[in-house]
């Protein structure tokens, strides 16, 4: 399902006008600004060749779109798929409208079809890559919209159901623009076999999970039973044709054929002013609303994400990234590195402050050792010390206590040999 | 309403074609208008004035209901923004209308920053915006849109000219919002001071460079309207809710004794004008003005300021993905070139601490170096004395030793000599 984006509901104070105050006029205001400025509207045909593609276009915009002096591409033999665009300015009403209208010859005209719708996807991304660039400048100028708004996806009517291309494409290109897929030449088919191959090319879109173009919902009840009927005759069988023929006195656009002529006008015989009126008249803007709302958003979500998300490889941090704006983003990167290096800091502040403890720690051990060492040392020496002056006074005590002794001695003997002296002189020698 | 990129049909490189009957696309134009009716308008008005000038009641009056609001005294210490939104709705269009109202502008000594927090205000609106259009996820068809896309302007009724104030702030304000400046409480200007005081307010403006909303004139179909309008700026206003009888009608009006002046009377003051052209005609404009011009310029600016360039030196245009990745290497080489930075200041302060330890260590081994040079000196003296002593010690054995052996060898000789002397006694 296709989202559709809601509108914000804010608690917001309700209050009740007491008299006129003018507002109700701004739908003219709007209404004013846009016919002053124009539309632009960009539609992509894709199918095989000769399913009356440029035919139908004329038709839808009863124009020779194509002409003799505008060749359209079926006219040109093409080997390889193109996309060509055309662009026509129409004016109706007063309105002015830049009509483009892209076509991709050669389309599923190959023996080999793989990849051929890798052109159009191709142009349809250049396109929205084109509008994203415009729209993230730094100076801004009014932006042309080239955006594919619309791609009718032409099947063939065969009647039985979708072949496998057209599955392929529809399945590539769904979630990139809107796809309307169409029964071409619907007037080879009776209803009822219309009938059958809608419901079964149906039942084959659902089966496949294709998201073709869904009509919204509106409130008004009369608009609704209106669109439940075209949903209910989708895809639309058309029928394509510029030449007027007179039918019952009515000058009608139609196919002459020999049991009858076709009209293209007329809902019993196709679908094709179903088409006209859904595509042109009353949700042309619905188509562009989708395509930049849901389409071109995906896309430049898809892209701004490979951008700053690297691939997104942790994907739930990339939804919290999504939320955000790439400058927000880098921001939020910057801060988260602050608190990196922050982090950083504090740890190798502490692995540096530990170190440094250690170192000093050890330091002081080693101090402490020394001088443990150096005060024993010295306790050594003054301990000898103490040894040696305790020696040596007991050296000087002996020492003098034999002096003292010798003195005595000495005197002694002078005394002895005095006495002797004495008696040798009182010859008391016999 | 759609708040896409404004794209206009350039229909350049298109050629005309005929169309053959009816398509149906003069459609469009209602096709987008019920769009946007189902979508609802949105719509900000700022009311930038003194206290007191009957901004409150003003909106009251224009949009016809009575808004949130006690009157404001003048002791506020700043100016501050007050912001309420109100759902609206007349016939079938709903309008969410934000009002905003400066509460306490003028009233401070010094009014050098009243500007400061208004600028700040609208720059926050555009600032929200912006962030909202860079998500990669966004969704800007359903983003409540609160940039401001008019100021209406009060000017204080003096009658004579533009207060500076009044200047300076609508010259800070005049590149970010639509100014639509107003008398407020016209009614207490005569006719002829009012013509007067009128073209003295424009002379200033213009004298002073200060850009003031002009009405469009580019659409033919209200170019006449808006030209004359243009004229008649800026509005005097009078408000009031509360309503008089004249005649057999209720009109709003002031009564004074003198009479009563009547807000929808074009005699009495501009207050018809000021509706017409504010919310009948001009509304979708000021939106739009809001968006593609001071927004614009505010964005370019803001990514200008962050490095944003179109294109690079060779004149080549950047492609969105190589503007945003070469942003995110500069900005990531940025980030590496400060871890680095900070890693090469540690490394640098190991080295420093490493060395003023060894430094301390090897003081420390000189130290215990230079101890134990002492201590071996001091144990050479002792050895020196030691040895001296023994030097002595053995120095007195001897000396003992020899003074023994005289003794004993005098006593054997007097032993001798006694005996030689007995000897001779005895002979």
């Amino acid at each position: 399902m296709i989202e559709r984006p809601e509108s914000a509901v804010a608690s917001i104070a309700q209050r009740n006008l007491e008299g006129y105050v003018g507002f109700a006029n701004l739908p003219n205001q709007v209404y004013r600004k846009s016919v002053k400025r124009g539309f632009e509207f960009t539609l992509m045909v894709v199918g095989e060749s000769g399913l009356g593609k440029s035919t139908l276009i004329n038709s839808l915009f009863l124009t020779d779109l194509y002409s003799k002096d505008y060749p359209g591409p079926s006219l040109r033999i093409k080997k390889t798929v193109q996309v060509e665009q055309s662009k026509v300015l129409v004016k109706e009403g007063g309105v002015q409208l830049t009509l483009t209208i892209v076509d991709t010859p050669g389309f599923g005209d190959a023996v080999d079809n793989s990849n051929c719708w890798q052109p159009v996807i191709n142009y349809i991304d250049s396109k929205c890559e084109d509008f994203l660039n415009a729209e993230s400048r730094v100076n801004r100028r009014l932006m042309p919209d080239n955006r594919v708004h619309c791609c009718l996806y032409f099947i063939a009517p065969s009647g039985h159901g979708l072949k496998p291309l057209d599955i392929e494409f529809m399945k590539r290109l769904h979630d990139k623009v809107n796809v309307i897929p169409l029964i071409a030449k619907a007037d080879t088919l009776t209803p009822e076999e219309c009938q059958l191959f809608k419901k079964q090319i149906m039942k084959e879109i659902q089966e496949h999970k294709i998201q073709i173009y869904e009509f919204p919902d509106i409130e008004d009840d009369e608009d609704s039973k209106l669109i439940r009927k075209i949903k209910e005759r989708m895809p639309l069988a058309v029928v394509g044709s510029n030449v007027v023929i007179e039918v019952n006195g009515r000058k009608v656009r139609g196919r002459q054929y020999p049991w009858g002529v076709a009209e293209v006008e007329n809902g019993e015989h196709c679908d094709f002013t179903v088409l006209r009126n859904m595509l042109i008249r009353t949700h042309m803007q619905d188509l562009k609303d989708v395509t930049n709302n849901v389409h071109y958003e995906n896309y430049r979500s898809r892209k701004l994400a490979a951008v700053t998300c690297n691939g997104g490889v942790d994907t739930s941090k990339t939804k919290n990234q999504m939320t955000r704006s790439p400058l927000a983003q880098m921001e939020e990167e910057r801060r988260e590195h602050v608190m990196k290096m922050k982090k950083m800091e504090t740890e190798m502040e502490q692995v540096f402050e530990m170190k440094v403890k250690e170192k000093k720690q050890k330091l002081k051990d080693s101090e402490a050792e020394l001088e443990r060492r150096h005060e024993q040392m010295k306790k050594n020496l003054e301990a000898q010390y103490k040894e040696l002056e305790e020696k040596k006074r007991h050296h000087e005590e002996e020492k003098s206590n034999w002096e003292a002794q010798q003195r005595i001695l000495e005197q002694q003997k002078l005394d002895a040999s005095k006495t002797m002296e004495k008696n040798k002189k009182k010859g008391k020698i016999f | 309403i759609h708040t896409t990129p404004v794209s206009y049909a350039s229909g350049e490189g298109a050629r005309a074609v005929p169309l053959a009957g009816h398509v149906g696309f003069d459609s469009m134009p209602d096709q987008l208008v019920n769009k946007s009716v189902n979508h609802g308008f949105c719509f900000n008005i700022l009311c930038v004035g003194e206290t007191g000038l009957g901004k409150s009641t003003l909106m009251d009056t224009l949009f016809n209901t009575k808004f949130e609001g006690e009157p404001t005294q003048h002791n506020q210490p700043g100016v501050q923004l007050k912001s309420n939104t109100y759902e609206l709705q007349e016939s079938n269009v709903r309008l969410k209308l934000t009002v905003v109202n400066t509460v306490g502008f003028g009233d401070q000594i010094n009014k050098e920053d009243s500007y400061k927090s208004i600028v700040e205000f609208i720059d926050t609106q555009f600032e929200a915006y912006l962030q909202e259009e860079l998500k990669i996820k966004r969704t800007l068809h359903s983003y409540h849109d609160t940039r401001i896309h008019a100021c209406l302007y009060f000017i204080a009724p003096t009658g004579h000219s533009l207060k500076s104030l009044d200047l300076v702030t609508m010259k800070k304000l005049d590149s970010k919002v639509n100014i639509i400046p107003i008398i407020a409480k016209s009614d207490a200007i005569s006719k002829s001071e009012l013509t007067k005081f009128k073209i003295k307010i424009t002379s200033e403006l213009v004298s002073n460079g200060v850009q003031i909303y002009q009405f469009p004139t580019d659409d033919e179909t209200v170019a006449e309207i808006n030209s004359t309008m243009n004229g008649h700026l800026p509005f005097a206003v009078v408000g009031s809710t509360e309503e008089v009888k004249i005649g057999n009608k209720m009109v709003k009006a002031r009564q004074y004794p003198w009479g009563t002046v009547q807000v929808e009377n074009e005699n009495h003051c501009d207050f018809v004008k000021l509706r017409e052209m504010l919310i009948r005609v001009n509304m979708e404009d000021l939106r739009e003005q809001t968006h593609t011009r001071h927004y614009e310029l505010y964005r370019r600016c803001k990514l200008e300021e962050m490095g944003f360039k179109d294109t690079d030196p060779d004149c080549k245009p950047f492609s969105l993905q190589e503007t945003y990745e070469a942003k995110r290497n500069e900005f990531m080489g940025d980030l590496q070139k400060k871890e680095e930075e900070m890693r090469q200041m540690f490394v640098q302060r190991v080295k420093e601490k490493e060395a003023e330890l060894k430094e301390a260590e090897k003081e420390l081994h000189e130290k215990f170096d230079r101890l134990k040079k002492l201590h071996q000196d001091e144990k050479k003296k002792l050895e020196d004395k030691k040895k001296s002593l023994d030097d002595e010690l053995n120095g007195f054995k001897q000396k003992k030793t020899a003074a023994e052996l005289l003794q004993s060898q005098a006593q054997q000789a007097g032993g001798s000599t006694t005996l030689k002397r007995d000897k001779e006694r005895k002979k």
